[in-house]
């Protein structure tokens, strides 16, 4: 049973991804591209967690952790370059 | 055999958090909106896929697996204050938003 939902988990994180994807490359403004920016990282973060549970390691976390503080620092810096159109004053 | 019903219903509600969170992202008409969509129900769904997670290498013998609550208590953090600043991106920058074009056009 686990096999089953795990391939269907990851057919939905994968539509997903590629749905943030297609909000990036459309995106009108700045803050819609951050944004779907901020998603494609989380989903990313969605899609390791499942490799870990499907392939029984958890050596992926330290991957997800990584992911979590990069992306979170890059959405931070581009909405302060956005708001103040510099990023260290 | 309950356990593993556990785990597939958390992993289901998990993916399927995430994929409506992209989903609103995708389809949703104005900025704001959009913004709405993925900060709740992506930090819900990752929330879902952690515990489940959690519970699985916790039954793995290895004692209790705790790498899991360190990103979920960073994602838990760091969500609204990257929704924050995006909010407030979005507004330094004047972005429409579907209220007020329907309050213009009344206007006009």
């Amino acid at each position: 049973m686990m096999a089953i939902v795990l391939t269907i988990a990851f057919a939905l994180v994968a539509a997903a991804s590629a749905l943030s994807f297609w909000r990036l490359l459309i995106g009108p403004s700045g803050p819609d591209r951050i944004l779907a920016l901020d998603t494609l990282y989380i989903n990313t973060i969605a899609l390791l967690i499942l490799a870990g549970i499907h392939l029984g390691s958890d050596l992926y976390f330290e991957a997800a952790l990584l992911i979590a503080v990069i992306g979170f620092v890059g959405t931070v810096s581009l909405c302060k370059y956005l708001l103040r159109g510099d990023i260290i004053e | 055999m309950l356990l593993d019903i556990l785990l597939s219903l958390l992993i289901l509600a998990g993916a399927v958090f995430t994929f409506i969170g992209s989903l609103g992202l995708a389809r949703l008409p104005d900025f704001y909106t959009r913004l709405h969509a993925p900060t709740k129900a992506t930090t819900l769904g990752v929330g879902s896929l952690l515990i489940a997670s959690s519970l699985y290498f916790s039954n793995q013998g290895e004692g209790i697996s705790l790498h899991e609550i360190l990103v979920t208590l960073f994602l838990f953090i760091t969500a609204p204050v990257s929704a924050h600043l995006l909010g407030k991106a979005g507004l330094h920058q004047n972005l429409p938003s579907v209220g007020e074009k329907e309050t213009e056009r009344d206007l006009s």
